[in-house]
Parts: C-alpha cells; sequence; structure tokens
C-alpha cells in the first residue's frame, strides 16, 4: 500500500496556543446496545480500556473509548490497527446486532496545547470551557461545522472534524489562536 | 470659551501628553481624555452638522447617550463613520474628521437646508416625493443622498484591517454596568457562591458615581469604589471587564457582552473587537440613567449641554465647556453643576429654575455661594450660530415674552433622569411610570421570562429608578440577594456604608419651555439632535393623525438614528401625549431593540470572515485540482472540480475536450464527494425498501441498484446507487449535496417512527475516495494497476466487489454514469490521492483526461439520465421523468406512495421529460419555457413545458437539451418554441432523452 | 436563543446545537388512508399560544431526536423527553398541569 496521508499533514500553528496536526488516527464507529457485557468485552478487548459512561472518554495514547450516544462508541486504536479491529469486533459480535464502521479516514485530527487553549476552543465552540474537565468527550459545532473535542492533558485538547473540513477546522482554530487574543479568564 | 482648567481631572494624567488630529489640525490632550474632552480643551465645541438641517453642533453628552459629536475615524483599511467622541478614548496619533459638511465645519454649503427648514416638516418625504415617478430614482433619491447621512462609507476598495472574535462564556449572575450599584451588586451575589461576570462600558469603574462626590462611611466615594474593584478583583469567581458594553438581552439568558480591545490601542497586536456570547443564570442590570435635555429654543447651539456632562468634563478631565455657564434646570440635582463650576473658579450667571417654588437645600447651598437664582424661570431662547451667546429669560408659566438676556457661552440643561431600561426591556422586561420623577421604571413584578418560566432580570440602583446614592446601594445590594436567591443559593449579608444624603425638592415634568411656547420657539427647540426632529414635527404629527407612538417614531423618525433616541425618546413621547391630550403611560415607549450602542459589523462576524467566512468541503485530491488548474463549483459546501482548462483553452472548451477525450479513451472523475451510507442490520432490507421506491430487500450481494428516494408528498428527493455489500449490509450512494440531508432522514425514520427495527447507519462520505474510471480504456488500466479481476466475466455491469487494487484497498463498484465502460473505486481517503496519482501514471498511455463536473453533467444528459436539481425541483415525481420502471409495484408500502395516489400526482396532464433538439443545432438557454397559444388571465404567454437541462453536446455535435413538456412522450418529432430572453425563439424537436448509445452497448462490454 | 437539555445525552445546549423538527406525536397514514387522514398527517399542524410539542435534534452532538414540551409565549421549557413514545410521559404531563393548569395540546390534556 501507498503511503496513507492525513488531511493536512504536519500543519502547525503557534499563537497564543499550540495547534497542530494530530496525524492518522484508527477510528471505529461503534453502533450496538452498550449495556451488553458481550459488547463491554468486545470493545475493552481491542481499545484496552473500560466502557465510558455517559458523555465520558477513556482514552491512553492512541487507543480508546468515547461515548457518542446511548448506542454509539467511537473506538480509538493506532491507524494501522483499525481495519484489524473491526475484524476482531466482528468476530467477537458474530451473530449480534451491531454496526462497527471504520471510519478512521473520514476525520481530521488536531491538538490544540497551551495555557490557554481552553480559551481558543470557547471562542469557536458554545461549551462552557470553564468547567471543561479530563475525561470528557464534548460533541458540539466549532464555528460553523460539527466536531468533538476532549482534553488529553492538562491544557491539551484533541479536537476531532470531518476529514473535508480539515483546512477549514484549522484556519478557525488558527484565528482563535492569533497572537494577542488572550481572553485571560481561565 | 471651552478650555483646559489648570487642574483637576480624575480620568486624566496630565504628564502624558497625547498628540492627535481633527479635520488634519493636529492638537494635544493627555492620556485619559476621550476625543470629546480632548476637543472641548483645544476650544473646539462645535463637533459636527447636522443630519437634515446643517445646523452646526456640539456635544452634548459624556458618555454612550451621546447624538452630535460623531466622527469619522482613522484612514484606509481602519477607516470608520459615525464614532462617537464622548466615547473613543485618546490615543497617540488618533484621526479624526467631522462629518456631514461640505466643504468644512465651519462653511457648509447645506446649510442651506436650515433656511428651508420650514418646508422640511415631519413626512416630507412622504409628501414631497411622491410625483413623479421617474423622479424617485434620477431626481430625488441623489438629492437626498447628496444632502442627507452622517458618515461617509468606507472606500469600496478597502477591507477591514482588523480581526474580530467571537467568545462563550458562562456564569451564574452577569452584572451589566459597573458603577456604584453594579460593583455592590455584584459583590453580593459574589460573596453568596455565585460565579459572577461584571463588565463597565467604560475603561474606569464606578460610573458618575465620584463626579457628584459625597462620602461613603466618611470616605470621598473614589476610595469606596477603589476598595470594592480591589475586593472583587481579589475573588477567584469574579470575571472583572472594562471597556465591555451588555449590548444585547435575549431569550434564555443570553446575553451579547462587546468588548473594544484595540480601539485605544489599534498598534497592538490582537483582534479588535470581541464578541461575548453569554449565557447567564440571572442578569443584572446596573446600566444607570441617563440625564433628558430641556425642550427650549436654540437648544441645540454648540455650548448647550447636559449639566450632567458638563460637570463630568470638569470632574473627570479637567476641561470647562464656558467661562460663563447658565443652568436651566427642573431639578436639584443640575445645582451640582452651578456649584461644580463655582469650585473651578468659572461663572455662573443664573440657575434658571423652572419650578414655582424653586429648589430644596442645595439652592440655598448656591445663593450661599452667591449664585443668582431666578424660580419659575425659563429660557426663550439661546442666541448664537456655531457658539452660544447669551440666553433669553422668560416665565415657565408664559409663552415667552423675554423678560431679560444674559450673556454666556455655556448653557447646562437638565430636565431629570431616565433610567437606562434598554436591556431590561430587549427581552421583554415591562416598565411602569414613575409619578413623583417623571420617568419609566423597570417593572419588577413583569420581568423578562427565562427558560425556566422565572424572571431573569434584575435592575439595580438608577437603573432601577433609584437615585439616591444611599438608596441605590441598597438597591443594588438587593438585586443581588435576589439574583442569588434565583439561582437557589443563599444570600449573605453584606454591610453597607453610611451615606448622607440631602434632601431633595420634587421634581417637576416640564416638557416644553416655556409652558406656552408658540410655533416660532417649539420650531427650534430640538428632541431629536441626531435625525433633526424638532417640539413642532411631533405635534404636527399629532394634528396629522398619528396616535400611536410606534407610528409617529416612524413619521417623524424620532429616535431612529444611531442613538436610538437615548435622549429624544421620553421628551418626544411626552410632547405627543400632551398634544394628544393623554397620560404618558398612555401613550407608552417605543420597542428597546439590542445592541443599546451600535456595534461593529466585524464583531458579529467574528472570525467568518476571508477564507474562514464560511467552511470549504475539500476532497483528498483537492490539492491535485488545485495544481493543475481546475476551476472549481460550489456544490454545497463543496468545491468540485468544474474543467481543468489547459492553456490557452476556454472553460467551454475544456468541457468539450474533456469529454470526447473520456469517450474515446480514458476520463478520469474525483467523485469523492458522492454521499455513502452504511446502512446494516436484519431489518436494512426492510427499511431501504420503505425509504427508496424500488424494490432493494431483493437486491443480490455483490450487485448494485440504481434507486430513488421521495419524501413523504411523493416528490423525488434523491438518486443513487445502492450496493449490497452482504447480507446485513447496504452501501446507499446519495447525491453530493443529499449526504448529511439522506443520513438525517435515515436517522429521523428510525428514530421517530420506526424505533424497533434493527437498522444502524453510519455516514462514511468521507472514508473513502471515490474515483470514476470512465472510457473504453478503463479495465485496461484497472487491469494494468493489477490485483482484483476487472474482466467482463469476473465483474459484470452493475457489479461490486472489493480487493487490492495496485496494492490500494479498493472497492469497485462497475456502474456508470456516463454511459461507457466504467469503474467507480473507492479507497479510503488517506490513499485517495496516491490513487489518483497513480491512474494517471497508468493512463498516461490512454491519455488518462481529469474531467469536471460539467463534463459529467453533458455526458450524463447525452444518455438522458436525470439530476437530482436539475430534472427535479422539490415538485417533481419519478412518473413526471418516466422512471414508472424505479417505482416497484410489489411493495406495500414506501415513503411517497400514498401520496403518488393523489388524484393530482396521477393526472395524465401532468407535464412529462423529454429529450429535445433544437432545428438548427444551437443551445436552448437555460430555464427557457415552451410557450403555446394564447395567454393567461395576467396577459401572459401560455406555458406548455420547461427546459431542465441543456448543453452543447461534443460528442453529437449539436445542442441537446432535457425539458418537463405537456404530454411530452405522445409528441415524439413535433416541434416546440421556445423563446428566449435574447428576443430570439428556439424551435426544438421533441425527441426520446437518450440521445446517445440508446442500447446501452457501450457500457456493457 | 433558547437552551434545551437533550436527554439522551444530558448536554444541556444552546439553539445552535440544535435543529428544530416541527410538531411532536403525528401519525403516519400511508397506503390504504382516506385522503383526509392523509392531509392532517401530511400539512395539518397545530399553531398554538401557549403549551406545544414539538420535536427537535441534538444535530450538532449526539445526532438524537427528542421531543420538548414548551410554551411559544413565553419560550418556558417545560421538559424534554424521548421520542421513542407515542405520547407525552407521565411526568411532563404533571409539570404541564401544574404549570399551565387546564392545558391541551391535540388529544392530550
Amino acid at each position: 500500500m501507498s503511503e496513507a496521508r492525513s488531511a493536512l499533514p504536519n500543519a502547525k500553528f503557534d499563537g497564543i496556543a499550540h495547534v497542530e496536526d494530530a496525524g492518522l488516527r484508527g477510528m471505529i464507529s461503534f453502533r450496538g446496545d452498550l449495556s451488553a457485557s458481550k459488547v463491554k468485552a468486545a470493545l475493552k478487548a481491542v481499545s484496552g480500556v473500560e466502557m465510558p459512561s455517559q458523555r465520558g472518554c477513556n482514552v491512553t495514547g492512541e487507543s480508546g473509548l468515547a461515548w457518542m450516544s446511548p448506542d454509539e462508541i467511537l473506538v480509538m486504536v493506532p491507524h494501522a490497527e483499525a481495519a484489524a479491529a473491526v475484524e476482531k469486533l466482528s468476530k467477537a459480535l458474530k451473530g449480534q446486532h451491531f454496526m462497527a464502521e471504520n471510519v478512521s479516514d473520514a476525520r481530521a485530527v488536531f491538538t490544540v496545547a497551551g495555557k490557554h487553549a481552553r480559551e481558543v476552543i470557547g471562542k469557536l465552540a458554545p461549551v462552557d470551557m470553564g468547567t471543561f474537565q479530563t475525561g470528557e468527550i464534548r460533541r458540539t459545532r466549532i464555528a460553523q461545522v460539527a466536531a468533538a473535542f476532549w482534553m488529553h492533558g492538562p491544557d491539551a485538547f484533541t479536537v476531532v472534524c470531518f476529514r473535508s473540513g480539515a483546512q477549514y477546522m484549522f484556519d478557525v482554530l488558527s484565528v482563535a489562536a492569533q497572537s494577542g487574543s488572550e481572553v485571560g479568564v481561565y | 470659551m471651552s478650555t483646559r482648567l489648570a487642574k483637576g481631572g480624575a480620568r486624566i494624567d496630565r504628564s502624558k501628553p497625547v498628540t492627535f488630529s481633527f479635520n488634519g489640525k493636529s492638537l494635544k490632550g493627555f492620556e485619559g481624555d476621550t476625543l470629546a474632552s480632548a476637543l472641548l480643551a483645544n476650544d473646539q465645541m462645535m463637533m459636527g452638522r447636522s443630519f437634515k438641517y446643517h445646523r452646526p453642533r456640539g456635544v452634548v453628552a459624556s458618555g454612550a447617550e451621546e447624538p452630535n459629536a460623531l466622527m469619522n475615524m482613522g484612514e484606509g483599511s481602519k477607516f470608520e463613520p459615525n464614532q462617537r467622541a464622548t466615547t473613543t478614548e485618546l490615543f497617540e496619533g488618533l484621526k479624526a474628521g467631522s462629518q456631514n459638511h461640505w466643504p468644512s465645519l465651519e462653511f457648509d454649503v447645506g446649510v442651506v437646508n436650515n433656511a428651508l427648514a420650514r418646508f422640511l416638516p415631519a413626512g416630507f418625504y412622504y409628501k414631497t416625493f411622491l410625483f413623479p415617478r421617474f423622479a424617485w430614482k434620477h431626481i430625488y433619491e441623489p438629492i437626498v443622498r447628496q444632502s442627507a447621512g452622517l458618515g461617509r462609507a468606507p472606500d469600496k476598495e478597502t477591507r477591514d484591517a482588523d480581526t474580530y472574535e467571537h467568545f462563550y462564556f458562562f456564569a451564574d449572575i452577569v452584572v451589566i454596568g459597573g458603577g456604584l450599584a453594579g460593583l455592590q451588586a455584584a459583590k453580593t451575589a459574589a460573596l453568596s457562591g455565585a460565579k459572577v461576570l461584571l463588565m463597565e462600558q467604560d475603561p474606569h469603574w464606578g460610573g458618575r458615581a465620584s463626579v457628584d462626590g459625597g462620602e461613603l462611611d466618611g470616605a470621598p466615594v473614589a476610595d469606596y469604589i477603589a476598595a470594592l474593584v480591589a475586593e472583587l478583583e481579589g475573588m477567584e469567581n469574579v470575571t472583572l471587564r472594562t471597556r465591555m458594553m451588555g449590548a444585547g438581552v435575549y431569550d434564555h439568558g443570553y446575553l451579547l457582552g462587546y468588548e473594544r480591545l484595540r480601539d485605544h490601542a489599534p498598534k497592538v497586536a490582537g483582534p479588535r473587537h470581541r464578541l461575548w456570547r453569554i449565557r447567564a443564570g440571572q442578569i443584572i442590570t446596573a446600566t444607570g440613567a441617563i440625564e433628558r435635555p430641556l425642550s427650549f429654543a436654540g437648544n441645540d447651539i454648540p455650548g448647550v449641554m447636559l449639566a450632567g456632562a458638563l460637570r463630568d468634563y470638569i470632574a473627570d478631565y479637567g476641561v470647562s465647556a464656558g467661562d460663563r455657564v447658565v443652568v436651566v434646570t427642573n431639578n436639584d440635582d443640575a445645582y451640582k453643576t452651578a456649584l461644580a463650576v463655582k469650585a473651578v473658579g468659572l461663572d455662573v450667571p443664573v440657575i434658571i429654575d423652572a419650578r414655582a417654588a424653586g429648589g430644596g437645600a442645595i439652592a440655598d447651598e448656591a445663593r450661599a455661594q452667591g449664585i443668582r437664582i431666578e424660580n419659575g424661570k425659563a429660557i426663550a431662547k439661546v442666541t448664537g450660530g456655531k457658539r452660544v451667546k447669551s440666553v433669553k429669560i422668560c416665565a415657565q408659566a408664559g409663552e415667552g415674552g423675554v423678560l431679560e438676556e444674559i450673556a454666556c457661552d455655556a448653557v447646562a440643561m437638565s430636565g431629570g433622569w431616565s433610567p437606562v431600561v434598554h436591556l431590561w426591556s430587549h427581552c421583554g422586561g415591562k416598565l411602569v411610570w414613575d409619578e413623583e420623577h417623571a420617568m419609566f421604571r423597570p417593572d419588577e413584578t413583569r420581568p423578562p421570562l427565562g427558560a425556566s418560566g422565572e424572571g431573569f432580570v434584575v435592575p439595580a440602583g438608577a437603573a432601577n429608578g433609584v437615585m439616591d446614592m444611599g438608596v441605590g446601594l441598597a438597591d443594588a445590594d438587593h438585586a443581588g440577594r435576589k439574583a442569588v436567591e434565583a439561582l437557589g443559593l443563599t444570600p449573605v449579608d453584606v454591610s453597607l456604608p453610611m451615606f448622607d444624603q440631602a434632601a431633595e425638592a420634587p421634581l417637576e415634568p416640564v416638557w416644553m419651555m416655556p409652558q406656552g411656547a408658540g410655533p416660532k420657539l417649539r420650531m427650534k427647540a430640538w428632541l431629536d439632535y441626531q435625525n433633526d426632529v424638532k417640539v413642532s414635527d411631533v405635534q404636527l404629527a399629532a394634528r396629522e393623525g398619528y396616535e400611536s407612538v410606534e407610528h409617529t417614531k416612524r413619521y417623524t423618525t424620532l429616535g431612529m438614528a444611531t442613538d436610538q433616541g437615548k435622549l429624544s425618546n421620553i421628551n418626544g413621547l411626552a410632547v405627543l401625549s400632551e398634544s394628544l391630550g393623554q397620560a404618558i403611560p398612555d401613550t407608552g415607549t417605543t420597542t428597546f431593540r439590542p445592541p443599546y450602542t451600535p456595534i461593529s459589523m466585524g464583531a458579529i462576524g467574528g472570525e467568518a470572515r476571508g477564507e474562514v467566512f464560511q467552511p470549504l468541503r475539500r476532497t483528498p485530491m483537492h490539492a491535485w485540482h488545485e495544481a493543475h488548474n481546475a476551476t472549481f463549483e460550489p456544490v454545497g459546501q463543496w468545491r468540485r472540480p468544474y474543467a481543468y482548462p489547459r492553456g490557452e483553452e476556454s472553460v467551454h472548451e475544456a468541457v468539450n475536450r474533456e469529454i470526447l477525450a473520456t469517450r474515446a479513451s480514458l476520463g478520469l472523475l474525483d467523485a469523492s464527494t458522492l454521499g455513502k451510507l452504511i446502512v446494516k442490520g436484519p431489518d436494512a432490507g426492510k427499511f431501504l425498501d420503505m425509504l427508496y421506491t424500488n424494490m432493494m430487500s431483493s437486491l443480490k450481494p455483490g450487485k448494485c441498484r440504481y434507486g430513488l428516494m421521495c419524501s413523504e408528498n411523493g416528490f423525488l428527493s434523491d438518486d443513487g446507487v445502492v450496493v449490497r455489500l452482504d447480507e446485513e449490509t447496504f452501501l446507499c450512494h446519495t447525491t453530493t449535496g443529499g449526504a448529511e440531508r439522506i443520513h438525517g432522514h435515515m436517522e429521523e425514520w428510525l428514530q421517530t417512527e420506526w424505533w424497533d427495527w434493527q437498522v444502524y447507519v453510519t455516514n462514511a462520505t468521507e472514508q473513502w475516495a471515490q474515483i470514476g474510471v470512465v472510457g473504453p480504456n478503463s479495465r485496461k488500466v484497472l487491469e494494468k494497476l493489477g490485483g482484483v479481476d476487472v474482466s467482463k466475466e469476473a465483474l459484470g455491469f452493475m457489479e461490486y466487489t472489493s480487493g487490492k487494487l495496485g496494492g490500494f484497498d479498493a472497492r469497485i463498484f462497475r456502474i456508470s454514469f456516463a454511459g461507457e465502460l466504467s469503474y467507480e473505486i473507492a479507497v479510503p481517503a488517506s490513499q485517495g490521492a496516491a490513487l489518483w496519482d497513480a491512474l494517471f501514471e497508468a493512463g498516461a498511455e490512454y491519455d488518462a483526461t481529469p474531467y469536471g463536473t460539467e463534463a459529467m453533467h453533458v455526458m450524463r444528459a447525452e444518455k438522458g439520465f436525470i439530476m437530482i436539481g436539475d430534472e427535479t425541483d422539490g415538485t417533481i415525481i419519478p412518473q413526471d421523468l418516466g422512471l414508472h420502471w424505479a417505482i416497484s409495484k410489489k411493495k406495500e408500502d414506501f415513503l411517497g406512495k400514498r401520496a403518488q395516489e393523489r388524484e393530482f400526482m396521477a393526472n395524465p396532464e401532468r407535464w412529462q421529460l423529454v429529450g429535445l433538439e433544437t432545428v438548427d443545432g444551437s443551445v436552448i438557454p437555460d430555464g427557457a419555457y415552451a410557450v403555446s397559444e394564447g395567454t393567461n388571465a395576467n396577459g401572459q404567454r401560455n406555458v406548455e413545458g420547461r427546459v431542465t437541462s441543456t448543453y452543447y453536446s461534443p460528442t453529437l455535435g449539436k445542442g441537446i437539451a432535457m425539458g418537463l413538456l405537456h404530454k411530452g412522450p405522445d409528441r415524439m418529432g413535433e416541434t416546440v418554441e421556445f423563446p428566449g430572453t435574447d428576443g430570439k425563439s428556439y424551435s426544438a424537436k421533441v425527441v426520446s432523452a437518450v440521445f446517445y448509445d440508446p442500447e446501452g452497448e457501450k457500457q456493457n462490454v | 436563543m433558547l437552551i434545551l437539555e437533550c436527554p439522551y445525552c444530558g448536554v444541556k445546549g444552546e439553539e445552535t446545537e440544535f435543529h428544530g423538527g416541527g410538531e411532536a406525536h403525528l401519525k403516519r397514514f400511508g397506503p390504504g388512508s382516506s385522503d383526509a387522514d392523509f392531509e392532517t398527517y401530511l400539512f395539518m399542524r397545530e399553531n398554538p399560544k401557549g403549551v406545544h410539542l414539538e420535536r427537535w435534534r441534538h444535530v450538532n452532538g449526539c445526532g438524537k431526536w427528542f421531543h420538548v414540551a414548551r410554551c411559544t409565549m413565553t419560550l418556558e421549557v417545560f421538559g424534554s423527553y424521548s421520542a421513542q413514545t407515542l405520547e407525552p410521559p407521565k411526568e411532563i404531563k404533571d409539570i404541564l398541569s401544574a404549570k399551565r393548569p387546564g392545558w391541551s395540546w391535540r388529544n392530550f390534556s
């Protein structure tokens, strides 16, 4: 196979926060009965983490699970392992009603990090960034497009959007992170 | 003259001089000055000319309510008109110019309007410019545009050089206004544990409290304010912002805060304005009060100012408006101005008090200072042109007989104070008329209601009609407690400072000065300075039958200027009430609408400008398209290549070349934008049978089927190829614009109607880059890449396979939209650009040609394939397009089936799809209608059809079209007329819509 | 701008996260239904001054449809509830009865 490319390889911006393309991530959109023990076990087996609670997000490195809705989980694995993870889920849940779609390439992923990272997100998403904490995922809009984000460290956010909007997302995050635009409330 | 005093000015720093320019003249001010105070310090009382009569106008106020001192600010890409000098902070290098005059502020030709004033009464636009009709555009409009208007529009070529942004913020309690009341209310709220945001529009805390002096707890008011601010700054749960105005209050506690970050420091990097989009649990409006002018003749002559403003300039900026200041009032408060003027060693020749009984204790104090006081008197007239020269005094009770003329160079007037109720009222808070103080104040029993159905705005202090400082502090504390309680918290007790309030004599409402002023005086008594509306105009409107205040406002333009009548509204509706012989509350107020003062368009737009004005969606091959000179076409938010012109080639020539190359050998299309929805589950087939008009449950795995989707109303909504990937899984292709819509449509039916069906849907559109490999050599190029067997035997028409293709993880669909042998190859988006490159490399020997959406459209039209959005417009059913074959007769139900059974849908008179071939080979204009004999009731030609798609076909060398025609299929061979808007008529023969390869031999090889 | 609470993900979000979907609790009429029933299903809508039951989708969020009981006069939101129901649940009806005694909406009261 030829080299796989993220939408904006190595894009970077430095202002009141550091915005950067996070490269390709393995992502599987999983739909099913999240309360079923078989489902919980299968998801833990591919991600290595426990099932998160409502709007929760358990991520370690490139792997993890994020709660998307009462019947949807975003499964994260290294990009090269996504297809195998789908296979593994399909095998484990054979005969059950579920869906596991590899959507790794349908996404663009950015990181926004630094002392003012909260403010950068707060300029674009209608979310109370004053109370947002590690372990949460928020699906919302960022400026004019649907997006989701969570914290992967103190003052460090991972932002996910559709791949086609990667340039737009990088650009609006960069505008929001422009020098001299600190709000100074967080 | 107005001048800088030797001492004083709490807000200025005399050690820091600032140079600025006004109308090209270089002037000096100090750091902390506003543009208005600096101009006054330079004896520049006249600051502009009025809107309609071009009368000389000076500054009247000291804050956001200023109607006259509007400036053109900055130059080039930093230019902005209509900036209030009173709220513009002075900075080094500031460039301002006055507005609405030609050739200069001092000498203005437009002032001729002033002499014609009696011919320009209220509503003169409506009365004068009726006939003749042609004159509207060619005579009246140019004249009105030339003589009216305030600042000039920025040059068309310039673009705002600044950036702007939004910021979402959430607080339990937001206090608007950082005067004494706001600070006190914030303290109570914060100590009770609420998360508090306190905003102040000025750069300073404390509002006007320290101007009027006095002591709180035995210390100067300024000290108390400083301590309060320091205390609040030290609290974790409090956010304090200056230069931030509460612009508007909206439903459910939504509040806009307009923060001016760089207006005072334009050279510092960063956004100019920030619009805070705040969600507040409770909002406390501590927005203060605005002083009202008095209506006497000549009350607009430069030098006539609000009494409070005149002493603001003395106290805050060390600037006097004049050497001899006459004070005219109907209340005690204005006496403070007289005392302030006296205290800096200037002269107050007389205080004219309209009240027969005069003032209270403060009047005695003024008398003790040797100031002459005339009770029961009024100003009959102010004399002067560009500057006040004198006032003529008369009895308030009379008609204006002059008793005495007193020389002066400034007049300080006060008609009482009106609470700033705007933010209380924006979202529906009601007002009550306070007879004692002659003002509307918030009716606390009828606040705006929030999401819970409870009130969410609490007024505090002067904004609540409490003008007394001590009582105001208690009122602010009460407001803080009330807001805290509304949030379910327990308010803590906060000790309030002692304040010794002198008893005031009551105000007496004065709406006309003198009371019996005749027409001549009323014609020179201004209500609305900014829109040049006089007492006589409102009275005329009343005589002409305008009873509603909303109508009068529009007829006279009272309160319709950029200041929204902050000074004029109450006076205006009092005059209207008097004219109508009714009480003021019976007249009521006009509606208060956001924003409180104008906010910049830039702030409203926020980050959405330039490249990120709207989101653009790009495919994985977008960079290649750009590098290959593609002209792009917007399809929803996507940008798709329309054509790839080479060298000197026109776009049209490129389209023709792309089509011919594809039909002759090999064309490549970036089809990544096509919607790709995965539908999976035991009930997936049953679900798709409901969504499509066709039977999809019978599709075999590995097969493709073209399907149609209709709305419940029966109309075509989308189409595309459905592929059964395995027993339980379908891949539904949608149109480019339909992916999100159809995904939503599927989720809607699954979640809200058939929630017991076992089906999951995922929108996988962007997971895949999809490439159309089209033309007689398409198979050869795929075979050259190697891997999956794509031979005729292994992969028949309308079949699907997957596997490694030249090393790529590919899904291969043998489908055709161009009528050639063709394949659509889908690979994960991260591999899309690489596959695209590989196909061109392998296809080089076949002259692989990229083609855009226009070539795609022409080729599908040559084959008679419909396009959603061209052949359909939301009123077309599949039967109109001859697609009966795609509508299952076996199914009991599908979305749209019941609707299509309605009489009108089954009517044989409906226009139906046919092909159209021009007799002379020309191309019928887009959107042309076919005409028939006779005219309709409106005298228009009867029509019997219309063109839906029309192109030049390079394959056939002539114009082809598709169209809907009355009884079309029955009229093959007939000639139909299509008049164009170019004066020509196009004759076209009715033919089959399939122009190219009707037997399908080319795609089936 | 309204604040709504999505009963599926628990987010209390502003209106820009949501998309209004018109009247709630419509009963579908398909093939075999009378013209009158079909017309009512497709076109006839409540336009109350006061209590209204309506559909919303958390489109910039979890993607779920839900129902909201709301006052069209004051914009008060009485509550949101599941889309997988044919009528408002008892809790919602109780709130409506407490806040708008005598309320009725179509055949609910």
